[in-house]
């Protein structure tokens, strides 16, 4: 079996897989890591979205012997050196109530997270009028940039509210 | 899922050659189509030779040889990075607006340029292993033509296969004559986007011309006035994150009303990216107007052939092309 070394929410781990496993079982089934879900497993609903490398990746459609040597941070590793543990982004999910069941969670937090590290970068978006201009977050903008997580709960309007307040927010807290 | 042998290519002639002689090998590289395809069964190789890792990741700006401008653009470059490079987003807004309306944010970060490209069809008889599908067992029939057809082809079709092309970036790269470079065992060549996929004939199960164990290690985006003035709409069921059921590439050069350039490609109409060839010849040289549009559009239409669940295609990609054509006559100060 193929050796694979992987650093997960700062602890690094060298483990022995069946080269089929995916970053999403190697993390979940392997590890014991799971907060990264797994909802569809075809890449269709981003409850699997860790920081892989720094941006938003789906684990499921990543083999874990293609991805040997990469840094993970999943939802449970955000809060790091945060107060309280938790990150300004899942702390705003808290306090707007931006979940029912919070499957999805996780994965809509750690999208959150690479979507506001994009807008800094100024990333444009398919809603973007100007290719040119600074990238005004508004509404319209962060629903189109937070498409790749579905919530069948329907928990949008107050995922929204959370991403919103965090994108507005100009502490710096969230990168 | 069958089990696999999968090796890092350390560098492009060793990854060619390892694929080239297994015919049961394949490249992978962000692995975001291939790696669903393993676990559906679609795909089934012995051997993975693993590209992600090669140093196919710049963006360099380039003399063409006669004073023009062309972009050189690694074959592993994100489709992310490449929708973010202001160059891009100046010069060939069409390709940054195609990759952007495509997949999620999560998917742009893993997908590369050459393997958007390679991308196969998401037909839901292709990705389903327990109903015939001439694309995924050549000769078992095709299940699309009786069945679930909205996404289905109104040009060039055969009665071998009538799925359409799924990428975005394809149908931009076609409209801006855009290039792959590639190594093969023959050595290297360039290919015109337009001419690297396929219609069906009878061989659905080949999307492309290359060849077994040919990488595509470039794609090269020439800048022209066409290009500059262009941009990208995408008509599908969402409004985010799902594939198109038409969409049309477009660029436009005037002189003053008069249509010195004219670029329009098709997604969702066919088993590749449509370059209306046909159109922009009915347009060049003509006075810009609405009208003009529609009888260009509707010459290069009348080689579609629709079923019930099609039919809607045709006033879709004729409406849409007359709309963007004419918003980019508008920027230029020209009301059609």
């Amino acid at each position: 079996m193929p050796t694979v070394t992987f650093r997960v929410d700062g602890v690094a781990h060298t483990l022995d897989v069946d080269v089929r496993t995916t970053v999403l079982d190697l993390l979940r089934e392997h590890l014991g890591v799971i907060a990264p879900k797994k909802g569809c497993d075809h890449g269709q609903c981003g409850s699997c979205t860790v920081l892989l490398d720094g941006r938003r990746h789906l684990t499921c459609l990543a083999l874990a012997v293609s991805y040997d040597g990469a840094e993970v941070v999943t939802a449970a590793g955000l809060g790091e050196g945060h107060p309280d543990g938790l990150h300004p982004v899942a702390d705003a999910f808290l306090r707007h109530d931006a979940f029912q069941c919070g499957y999805c969670t996780p994965g809509q937090v750690c999208s959150a997270v690479g979507m506001l590290d994009e807008l800094k970068e100024g990333h444009p978006s398919h809603v973007t009028d100007d290719l040119g201009a600074d990238v005004e977050p508004d509404d319209d903008e962060l629903r189109e940039r937070m498409s790749g997580n579905l919530c069948r709960c329907g928990a949008y309007v107050n995922i929204l509210a959370a991403v919103r307040e965090r994108a507005r927010a100009s502490d710096g807290a969230d990168a | 899922m069958r089990s696999f042998e999968h090796v890092r290519a350390v560098d492009v002639a060793s990854a060619v050659r390892a694929v080239a002689g297994d015919p049961e090998a394949r490249f992978l590289a962000g692995g975001t189509n291939l790696v669903d395809h393993l676990k559906l069964g679609v795909a089934r190789p012995r051997l993975l030779v693993d590209v992600r890792g090669l140093p196919l990741t710049e963006v360099e700006v380039a003399d063409d040889g006669s004073g023009g401008t062309v972009l050189r653009v690694g074959a592993n470059v994100s489709n992310s990075d490449l929708a973010a490079h202001p160059v891009v987003r100046r010069e060939l807004p069409v390709v940054a607006r195609a990759l952007l309306s495509a997949a999620s944010a999560q998917i742009r970060h893993q997908a590369t340029t050459a393997g958007n490209l390679l991308q196969r069809t998401r037909c839901v008889y292709f990705q389903d292993v327990s109903t015939p599908c001439n694309k995924r067992e050549p000769g078992t029939g095709c299940s699309a033509i009786e069945g679930y057809s909205r996404y289905n082809a109104i040009l060039g079709a055969s009665p071998s296969c009538v799925t359409v092309h799924p990428s975005d970036m394809a149908v931009a790269l076609a409209a801006v004559d855009a290039s792959v470079v590639t190594t093969g065992p023959g050595g290297e060549r360039r290919i015109p986007v337009s001419e690297l996929h396929r219609l069906p004939g009878d061989a659905p199960e080949r999307d492309t011309v290359l060849e077994h164990g040919e990488l595509i290690t470039a794609v090269e985006l020439p800048v022209s006035p066409a290009a500059q003035r262009s941009t990208y709409y995408k008509a599908r069921d969402r409004a985010s994150y799902a594939f198109a059921l038409v969409s049309v590439a477009a660029g436009l050069d005037l002189d003053g009303d008069v249509v010195r350039d004219v670029r329009i490609a098709w997604g969702g109409v066919a088993h590749k990216p449509w370059r209306a060839a046909r159109a922009e010849e009915a347009l060049r040289g003509q006075r810009f107007t609405e009208e003009a549009v529609l009888a260009a559009v509707d010459e290069e239409l009348g080689q579609a052939e629709t079923t019930t669940g099609t039919a809607f295609k045709v006033p879709l990609v004729r409406n849409t092309t007359a709309l963007v054509l004419g918003r980019l006559a508008r920027d230029e100060g020209v009301e059609r």
